[in-house]
């Protein structure tokens, strides 16, 4: 009895019985028992680690953006003068079997360069400082032609604080022969800088990635909380039959549900711990972090701990709601109201009538509203999807009716009681629906670039530049690749922009190379030394034989170029050049000269510009190529399309999804499992009378493999619809062109289908088990 | 020993679970048309000797006859398709598929031996309207009263026509009236249709239904009047 | 059975003649004993000096002696006291079946061979009675079914001597 005078710790008293008494029937009930909280377990656990993976992002983006920062001298506009304390600094990326490998030559000026972190001094000449992991690339028997380009003494292993992931390849070596045009002078390392913000297109992902694993997420913990929950039912029923009243009864649910979830918690905490020590080695989008980069900020770790626990019991709740109230469970029994529509079509409509107006808005703006309006109208409509299915299925079965036994068996079970099967495959379709969404943004964002890489890749051919030093240079550059197997042709000239004098809004090309070179680029009947050429149709008014040029143009107000007037030969003849400039690996020149004409050094921006052709059939010619040439000059850049990095992340991106979408589904299909052989339990004596009847095994299997492919078929038809759609509007939003990618719609409709008959499989021995005739004896 | 003309006979049928005998030298035999009924205490073996009748389990020994066959011979799938087609089936509880409607659970056994939904459907009606439980056609078992429920077994049973009915505690759910009516109605359609009909009960009143019966008592069976005969 | 509470039973429904009383009798209750006119009349004057039916009129004419009876209210309120009184529950311990029973255990006879030749007996009669239910009216099935229940009764009450004296045979062998 409640006495007046205490009844707050009595209250609080009776809560903690309550709450755990159903924590032990949670943790109780045999075997059974077990694995029904075992699974609770697994899916919340499987939610959470998502989840704290996901509010891990900011803080690991912040990190890997800060290490990038601190060891880079980005956005200097002029440099510093020569001193003690400076140090030249220049790029020498290269690529080795599709790694990038980050290179970056030093040459101090004094006795007191700075350091980039991760280093405790600089390397000297003809030393380098590499990375754990590029050391051991280094250390690869097939690395040779890597260990010749890098024709340095490692004297040391860069630091973490100088890396921005463990899989990073990067080197910091001492060059000896850094002279100005190839590299600039710095003073300091880390400058502040402000990055590039996202494109719309990388804003659009990152929210629609957001949405697509919370959504599911969320669904997937509410289904997860009702596994197995027949049972349970039973339980809570039996327990108001004994006259627990409502709220009492409410409390035990809430405390099973919260052991489920709690063991969830405490799962998903170290899978996520877990989960993080195998960052290193990954890459996703060319971003490799470490391990203590993963670290959720505190609200959002907080939140996850409060709600997830909240949400399941809530769900519990809802989903009990009719037991609570009613001891006997009869209202069960009662085919269920037919569901109504409307309610169920309000969050896709309204979804969508927040998605069409983004349509019409010229382009994709990057605003708060914007954002908020397409992440709240694409959780709106996948959310919609699970709202849908219940009454899809329900509508569809209503109106299916004949067919052979085992199909009406099946048909008639989920007219009955089609709900737990109905609400787990809503957790399938989300995922898939959000799989395909994200999937068709990927690929439809990456469509032109892959079709570019694709075009550009079916050429052997590369291209090189490199601050232009001398011809003497570009020609050693040259003689190095033609003797390097496996090239079929090369050839290369300097290139340079200049400026008409008196200036003018048109910047001339300048072409500079021998005759054999530059016979390659234009018809020319006689060439020597000191010959140059006009090209045809151009404008004869400021590029004309005798006309004055800039050598060092200024391209801004702010530079202070000092000119370098140079004056086209009053006996340049006009040349036609071979390629019109419109192909993908051609320049369009406007004058040629040959390299005693024009001093190399008076270029303000002279490139030595090569273009190699190989043979694919020999094998490492690209390898070769690439070594042969940085020997010659280590800081040049390449263009190529010989690895193509979208192929790459594409895959990445489809397996990434494929995997999610599998693990999913089999854990919603644990759950089908689970429900499909409670039922089979329940149905023993029905079984064996059928048995005794005569009915085939066969035939219940097929009415088992029915009562499943039916949801699940469903389900995946709107999945495939829903996400269809929003990946639609997602790519009309951005512009792009909306294709689909069938191979995997049928990829995901695929693992539906495996999820169906896995879930067939599975049941099949408790369901044969059941059809024996023990099932009819009473005694 | 098969006695002349009977349809089903079984001899010496020894049937163990684990070590305890539910079966030990069981003898029985059965003419068309005609009711025995089962007798014996709990735990005697009645419902094992039901089950090797009618197939649903294969005894450990000893030979089950129906007409020229043997159906300790015949494999799972041959003794289904018998059950299928020559026996009917009625259980004290739980045995109608409580998804599907009672008109439905009467014409599955139609269905299962291959006839069209139509035509199973409308057999199963005139079954239905013979076990004065036509009304309740539309509705599921969850929905009707235990008599009824009963009611509409006793349809599904005899729907096929089956040479032989097995009834195993037919009445063990239903009050005193609802028992007699569901016998009253068993015994006379199988009597019409010349069905035989095993009949296991605990209870001598449902047992005078019979035309003869037998007592099991540790997996042994009396036949007295047939030893009298 | 009180015959007189029944005939006062019977004139509930009217005044009657002797000879109808007899035949409502035979009709619902005197299957195996059809009542004798002598008893009729004797039960009548009884209940006639009892105050309890008084004669209605005298039919003149010939043969028998034609009164009507008719039930005074004295007579309804003592049918209604006699279907409100238990009847005397009629113990089977001083039966035959008992005494056979207890014989059998007493002289170490098979009390399980004399069950089931009994059962098989019981269930002659109750297969009769039964029958006759089928074809009979409503009267019939009441009465069968009393008839049927006793001898359930019985047989159900023999069957758990028959366990108990098992139980019993069990641990004396022992």
């Amino acid at each position: 009895m409640t006495t007046p005078a205490a009844p707050v710790p009595v209250r609080a008293r009776g809560w903690c019985r309550d709450l755990l008494m159903g924590m032990r029937f949670a943790a109780g009930g045999g075997r059974e028992g077990w694995t029904r909280t075992a699974l609770t377990a697994v899916g919340v656990a499987l939610g959470v680690a998502v989840l704290l993976i996901g509010a891990s992002v900011p803080t690991l983006m912040n990190a890997w953006h800060g290490r990038e920062k601190a060891r880079e001298n980005l956005g200097q506009l002029h440099e510093p003068p020569r001193g003690d304390t400076t140090v030249r600094y220049a790029s020498a990326d290269t690529v080795f079997h599709g790694e990038r490998i980050r290179g970056r030559l030093v040459r101090p000026d004094g006795a007191h360069p700075p350091v980039p972190p991760g280093m405790d001094r600089l390397p000297g000449p003809g030393e380098m400082r590499v990375s754990p992991a590029l050391k051991e690339l280094l250390a690869e028997p097939g690395s040779a032609l890597l260990r010749q380009r890098l024709p340095y003494k490692v004297t040391g292993v860069i630091g973490d604080a100088g890396l921005q992931g463990p899989a990073e390849l990067t080197y910091v070596a001492g060059g000896t022969t850094l002279r100005p045009p190839d590299a600039y002078r710095i003073d300091h390392f880390g400058r502040s800088w402000t990055p590039r913000p996202l494109t719309p297109q990388g804003t659009l992902l990152v929210i629609m990635t957001c949405v697509a694993l919370l959504t599911p997420v969320t669904v997937f913990i509410g289904t997860s909380a009702r596994f197995g929950n027949d049972q349970r039912e039973r339980r809570l029923a039996a327990l108001r039959l004994l006259g627990s009243d409502i709220a009492t009864t409410r409390r035990v649910a809430a405390g099973e549900a919260l052991f489920g979830s709690a063991l969830g918690l405490a799962g998903g905490t170290a899978l996520f711990l877990a989960a993080r020590q195998t960052a290193g080695a990954i890459t996703l989008w060319d971003i490799n972090v470490f391990p203590a980069d993963i670290r959720p900020g505190p609200l959002p770790a907080a939140l996850i701990a409060v709600l997830v626990p909240a949400v399941s019991v809530l769900v519990t709740l809802f989903a009990q709601r009719g037991v609570t109230v009613d001891p006997l469970g009869v209202v069960r029994r009662r085919p269920a109201p037919r569901r109504r529509l409307w309610w169920r079509l309000l969050p896709p409509v309204l979804g969508a009538a927040l998605l069409v107006p983004l349509l019409r808005r010229q382009g994709w703006d990057d605003t708060a509203a914007n954002t908020t309006e397409l992440a709240v109208g694409s959780m709106l409509l996948l959310l919609g999807v699970t709202a849908l299915l219940p009454w899809l299925v329900e509508a569809v079965v209503c109106r299916l009716h004949g067919g052979p036994v085992p199909w009406q068996l099946a048909i008639r079970r989920l007219q009955l009681a089609g709900g737990a099967a109905t609400r787990a495959v809503s957790g399938i379709t989300v995922a898939v629906a959000g799989a395909i969404a994200i999937h068709m943004l990927f690929t439809g964002m990456q469509f032109g670039f892959a079709e570019a890489y694709a075009r550009s890749g079916a050429l052997p051919r590369l291209g090189y530049t490199a601050q232009a030093d001398s011809w003497r240079q570009t020609e050693r550059a040259l003689s190095a690749v033609r003797a390097t197997p496996g090239v079929t042709d090369a050839r290369g000239v300097i290139e340079a922009t200049a400026d008409t004098l008196p200036g003018s809004d048109s910047f001339p090309n300048l072409a500079i190379g021998s005759c054999a070179e530059l016979r390659r680029v234009a018809a020319l009947d006689s060439c020597r030394d000191g010959d140059v050429f006009v090209a045809q149709g151009r404008d004869t008014k400021t590029v004309r034989p005798g006309g004055a040029l800039d050598l060092n143009p200024a391209f801004s107000p702010e530079d202070r170029a000092t000119p370098q007037p140079w004056t086209i030969p009053a006996d340049a003849r006009q040349v036609r050049l071979r390629h019109t400039g419109q192909g993908p690996d051609d320049h369009r020149y406007d004058v040629l000269a040959t390299p005693s004409t024009v001093d190399v050094r008076r270029l303000g921006m002279g490139d030595m510009a090569l273009r190699v052709g190989f043979d694919r059939s020999v094998p490492d010619a690209v390898e070769r190529i690439r070594t042969a040439l940085a020997l010659v000059t280590p800081a040049v850049y390449e263009s190529s399309a010989v690895d193509n990095p979208h192929d790459r992340a594409y895959s990445g991106v489809r397996n990434g999804l494929f995997a999610a979408a599998t693990v999913t589904l089999l854990l919603i299909g644990a759950g089908l499992i689970i429900s499909t052989v409670e039922q089979l339990h329940e149905r023993r004596r029905i079984l064996s009378s059928l048995h005794a009847f005569g009915v085939r095994r066969s035939a219940m299997s097929w009415s088992v493999l029915w009562q499943t492919a039916v949801p699940v078929l469903l389900g995946l038809a709107l999945a495939v619809g829903c996400g269809l759609l929003l990946g639609a509007l997602l790519l009309r939003m951005i512009h792009a062109e909306v294709r689909v990618d069938w191979p995997v719609v049928a990829g995901m409709t695929g693992i539906g289908g495996g999820v169906i008959l896995f879930v067939t499989a599975l049941s099949l021995p408790p369901l044969w088990r059941m059809m024996r005739p023990e099932g009819l004896r009473t005694e | 020993m098969t006695p002349e003309g009977s349809l089903l006979a079984a001899s010496d049928l020894h049937k163990a679970y684990g070590a305890t005998p539910a079966l030990d030298g069981a003898e029985f035999s059965i003419h068309p048309g005609e009711v025995v009924a089962v007798l014996g205490p709990s735990g005697s073996g009645k419902s094992t000797l039901l089950h090797c009748l009618a197939g649903i389990i294969r005894p450990d020994r000893g030979t089950v006859r129906y007409g020229d066959r043997d159906l300790t011979a015949m494999s799972d799938a041959e003794r289904s398709a018998l059950r299928r087609s020559d026996f009917g089936f009625v259980f004290q509880f739980g045995q109608l598929v409580p998804e599907l409607t009672c008109l439905e659970n009467v014409a599955l056994p139609l269905r299962l031996n291959g006839a069209r939904r139509k035509e199973a459907e409308r057999q199963a009606r005139e079954w239905l309207e013979r076990l004065e439980v036509e009304d309740v056609h539309t509705q599921r078992p969850g929905e009707v009263s235990g008599g009824q429920g009963q009611r509409v077994a006793v349809a599904r049973a005899l729907a096929t026509r089956p040479r032989v009915v097995f009834a195993d505690e037919p009445t063990g759910a239903l009050d005193s009236l609802n028992g007699e009516r569901v016998m009253t109605l068993l015994t006379d359609a199988a009597r019409e249709t010349r069905a035989a009909v095993v009949l296991v009960t605990h209870e001598t009143r449902v047992a005078a239904y019979s035309d003869r019966e037998i007592t099991v008592r540790d997996g042994k069976v009396k036949d007295l009047l047939a030893g009298l005969r | 059975m009180s015959i007189g509470h029944t005939l006062l039973g019977l004139l509930e429904s009217g005044p009657r003649h002797g000879y109808d009383l007899k035949r409502a009798f035979d009709e619902h209750f005197g299957h195996d004993r059809p009542l004798h006119y002598g008893q009729v009349y004797s039960t009548m004057s009884r209940l006639l000096k009892n105050g309890l039916v008084e004669v209605d009129g005298v039919e003149a004419g010939a043969g028998p002696e034609r009164k009507r009876y008719a039930i005074t209210d004295a007579g309804v309120t003592d049918v209604g006291q006699w279907l409100s009184r238990p009847e005397k529950p009629e113990p089977y311990l001083q039966s035959t079946l008992y005494t056979k029973v207890v014989l059998a255990l007493m002289t170490g006879r098979d009390a399980a061979e004399l069950l089931d030749t009994q059962r098989a007996e019981h269930l002659r009669l109750m297969r009769g009675l039964t029958e006759r239910k089928r074809q009979g009216d409503l009267a019939d099935q009441l009465i069968c079914d009393h008839a049927l229940f006793h001898l359930e009764a019985d047989l159900r009450w023999l069957e758990l001597t028959a366990a108990r004296l098992d139980g019993l045979a069990q641990t004396v062998h022992k």
